[in-house]
């Protein structure tokens, strides 16, 4: 293969993970931007959303789309479920104080990673794509489901746009984001718009992890790598930004595809972006567009 | 801040260096093995300690100083054959250093993004050790031969593969940070520090440049942390990238946050309970971790004072 | 008269509204100074200009003829200028001594003879100025307002400072506490310049030397008390609507 179309594979594999990490990274920024909490834990309700859809999938018999179409329901709401219990119990009861929910975060991380260990197992385990045929290219022929992801991502991401700015929902979430005080004042329940909020976080991890498991397999350390990719894309794109999330998770998502197809170690890759947005929080904390995480 | 109190407190501290001593003759071998551990561990907790608990900064990122301390003394110590005194002073300095670098950088930060800046310097710390798998052999780590870990004292010549001097080395290193730290915290730099966790703006309208405070606490911090590696490493002749990654952060958090944020002698109780709890869970099962978990959250929901500042805030007002 | 503190043209903007507008000010040494002036009329924020808290959009600040334009608050707090703060700002969970030891602790280092027992009787001598020596041992969070403003004052004082700002000093205390603190003020400027933003009148008219009314970011007025009150323009900003006693 030449320059040319080995440089259009790696845009579109760089292009299904930008899709899946704008909807990760959307979860987390949500959370941070509504709550002012970072949820560490944000990768193992990614990882609980594909190790769910394994279960699910495999349990249906019959066309792998059936298992698919009801693992993409099932598990979203199982993971909110999760989320939401886990709002309630705990972080509730830290007042969201930013450090002690940090800390609890980082147990809940524990917990769940390592109860996916004891009752899902070390191993990876793939589920069947809905459906499979491949675009063919003049260069080479392209998975159609990979397409799909990214379709999927891009109406999901124009769904949660539209509730952000235009339904009641959305008004609620942002009045609480701009001052929960006054928010409470006029009549929002604000502990429940963050307990929804949190879960809806997760759902929306959790839809990313469905739509990326047949392409990628389960496993239970997988939530590791996206969560520092999505808290790489939040810090770029600016802490609560829709717009910056997604033009960074584009930028991050094709950088990635880019670099570990066509160029040097993926480890020294992994260093230099970890150094640069580092050094991006140090001197610019309010990212692309948004607000300083502080 | 009377006299009285002083005395009672050294007391106290040099009682606990004493039992410790007597427990190294007193202790059953496998519970030897586990303090001697847990000592250096505890060395590494204090100097987490210093940040958390007594300047208010809480990093997820310290297990890039022990890692510092870790490589730095055992990759001249394996490649150059370097003797373990000069390797345990490279260890140190290399801490120090990166502590400087990283801290003139992340003290920019505050809060959540100190929190997440630290995390990441210390990832980008772990990716290298396992980038430079020439010398560091990643994961997999380098084991130190046990003819080069040995010290020349005078004729004597005391091998750190023993375990009754492991321990006795482990005791030196705890009893000198132990008291460092009670004397720095006594000291007015410790006064500085207190006054920063509690309000930096008026610190700064007193006249303290905070941020020099800050990163002299973050060094300080930086050079313990390292000490604890390089002893690691020395004692148990094992240098790996696992130590640098960010499990190797959540630990001393844990530790400190169980025994006591600010307080002397929580670290030591911290890391002892926790190093038990998982040598009885990880005999049950593999998922360990998921105790470590339970125990983060637990602490900070219904013990956010940890053991020993839960023991001051009630009765022992005058504990340090 | 030495100037202590000059400021030529110095302005500061917050967004698009000008707090401090090209302001000239000077303050002689061994004064006492009040800055008065409705809410928004810009006091704050030029103490703050003067102690470093606030940065200017432009102008210059002299301390002594000397250029502290650029000095970050710390340093210019080591030159002399101390600030205590409208908000009471404490340290709550700190001893009272623990509290005023900090200034002292600075002062002392800064001239290089830290010692225990110079750091006991800074200590001591600033809560005797202030009248909490019995309370040394409290826990600051623990005491009533009045003796945590007192405190605030206490840490300012400990600095030995050469000029003293007080930001609305009096706010919150009952009237015997109030009497204490004008008799108080009044031995800090026997060693002092003192600067303070205040707006009870009673206060005001007891222990200035001069005034300052500001208006809307300027200067509207300036000059002795008896001027002040006599002066039509500042009755018709600003005393007419407080009540002065």
């Amino acid at each position: 293969m030449g320059f040319g179309p080995l440089l259009l594979l790696a845009s579109l594999e760089g292009l299904v993970t930008a899709a899946t990490l704008a909807l990760m990274a959307l979860g987390l920024s949500l959370v941070f931007g509504v709550m002012r909490v970072v949820n560490v834990a944000h990768g193992e309700f990614f990882m609980l959303g594909a190790v769910v859809a394994w279960a699910v999938s495999t349990a249906f018999a019959g066309h792998p789309a059936v298992g698919f179409g009801a693992a993409l329901l099932v598990a979203p709401l199982v993971v909110g479920a999760v989320a939401f219990a886990a709002e309630r119990l705990v972080l509730k009861r830290l007042n969201y104080d930013p450090e002690a929910t940090i800390v609890a975060t980082i147990g809940l991380l524990y917990i769940v990673q390592q109860l996916a260990l004891t009752f899902y197992g070390a191993d990876a385990r793939p589920v069947q794509p809905p459906f499979s045929f491949r675009v063919q290219l003049p260069w080479f022929g392209y998975s159609g489901y990979k397409l799909a992801v990214v379709a999927a991502a891009v109406v999901l991401l124009l769904g949660a746009w539209f509730v952000l700015a235009r339904t009641r929902a959305g008004l609620v979430m942002r009045a609480t984001q701009y001052d929960a005080e006054t928010a409470q004042a006029f009549g929002i329940p604000v502990g429940r718009v963050y307990a929804a909020v949190f879960a809806l976080g997760a759902m929306l991890a959790a839809v990313a992890a469905v739509l990326v498991v047949p392409v990628s397999q389960a496993h239970y350390l997988m939530g590791r790598d996206p969560l520092l990719l999505s808290f790489v894309v939040v810090i770029i794109g600016g802490l609560g930004s829709l717009r910056g999330t997604v033009v960074a998770a584009l930028l991050i998502g094709l950088s990635d595809g880019i670099i570990s197809t066509l160029f040097f170690s993926p480890t020294l890759a992994k260093i230099l972006a970890t150094l640069i947005v580092a050094l991006v929080l140090v001197f610019r904390p309010q990212g692309l567009y948004g607000t300083a995480a502080r | 801040m009377n006299d009285t109190s002083a005395v009672r407190v050294w007391l106290l501290h040099l009682g606990v260096v004493a039992a410790l001593f007597a427990a190294g003759f007193l202790l059953p071998d496998y519970h030897r093995g586990v303090f001697s551990r847990v000592m250096v561990l505890a060395v590494f907790a204090m100097g987490y300690n210093l940040l958390l608990g007594y300047s208010g900064l809480l990093s997820l990122g310290h297990a890039m100083f022990f890692a510092a301390g870790l490589y730095g003394a055992g990759l001249p110590l394996y490649h150059l054959g370097w003797s373990p005194v000069p390797a345990f002073a490279a260890g140190v300095a290399a801490g120090g250093l990166l502590a400087l670098v990283v801290g003139a950088l992340a003290l920019r930060t505050v809060g959540v993004a100190f929190m997440i800046v630290t995390m990441m310097f210390s990832q980008v710390v772990y990716l290298t050790t396992l980038y430079f798998t020439t010398w560091t052999r990643g994961e997999e780590g380098l084991v130190l031969p046990p003819a080069s870990r040995r010290l020349a004292l005078g004729d004597a010549v005391v091998s750190l593969s023993d375990p009754a001097a492991r321990y006795m080395v482990a005791l030196g290193l705890f009893a000198i940070v132990l008291l460092v730290m009670l004397r720095l915290v006594r000291a007015p730099f410790g006064r500085t520090l207190a006054g920063i966790r509690e309000n930096e703006e008026r610190m700064r309208m007193l006249g303290y440049d905070t941020f020099r405070a800050k990163l002299g606490a973050v060094v300080v911090s930086g050079l313990v942390c390292a000490a604890a590696g390089a002893a690691y490493g020395l004692m148990f002749g094992y240098v790996g990238s696992g130590f640098a990654s960010i499990q190797y952060s959540i630990l001393p958090l844990l530790w400190v946050l169980v025994g006591g944020a600010a307080t002397t002698l929580g670290p030591l109780l911290g890391t002892a309970f926790m190093f038990y709890v998982i040598d009885y869970a990880s005999g049950l099962t593999t998922a360990w971790l998921v105790l470590v978990g339970a125990a983060l959250i637990f602490v900070v929901l219904f013990f956010p004072k940890g053991i020993l500042g839960t023991l001051r805030e009630r009765w022992l007002k005058w504990l340090p | 008269m030495a100037a202590l503190i000059e400021t030529k043209a110095l302005s500061r903007s917050f967004g698009g509204l000008k707090a401090v507008d090209a302001v000239d000010f000077r303050l002689d040494k061994g004064e006492i100074r009040a800055v008065i002036g409705p809410n928004g009329a810009g006091k704050t924020t030029l103490v703050g200009l003067i102690c470093g808290r606030v940065a200017p959009s432009s102008g210059t600040v002299l301390f002594e003829g000397r250029d502290i334009t650029r000095l970050p608050a710390h340093a210019r707090v080591m030159a002399g200028i101390a600030y205590t703060f409208q908000i009471t700002s404490i340290f709550p969970k700190l001893s009272v001594a623990d509290n005023v030891a900090l200034p002292v602790q600075r002062r002392l280092q800064a001239r290089g003879h830290l010692s225990r027992r110079a750091l006991g009787e800074g200590v001591a001598g600033a809560l005797a100025k202030v009248g909490l020596a019995d309370r040394a041992a409290s826990m600051a969070g623990s005491l009533s307002y009045g003796h945590q403003r007192l405190l605030e004052v206490a840490m300012g004082l400990a600095l030995e400072p050469r000029l003293l700002i007080l930001d609305e000093p009096t706010q919150g205390l009952s009237d015997g506490e109030i009497e204490n603190f004008v008799a108080l003020v009044r031995e800090i400027a026997r060693e002092a310049t003192v600067l303070l933003i205040e707006h009870n009148m009673q206060v005001v008219m007891e222990l200035a030397d001069r005034i300052t009314v500001m208006n809307a970011g300027r200067i509207l007025a300036e000059g002795a008390p008896a001027d002040i009150r006599a002066d039509r323009a500042v009755q018709d900003a600003y005393l007419g609507t407080v009540d002065h006693g």
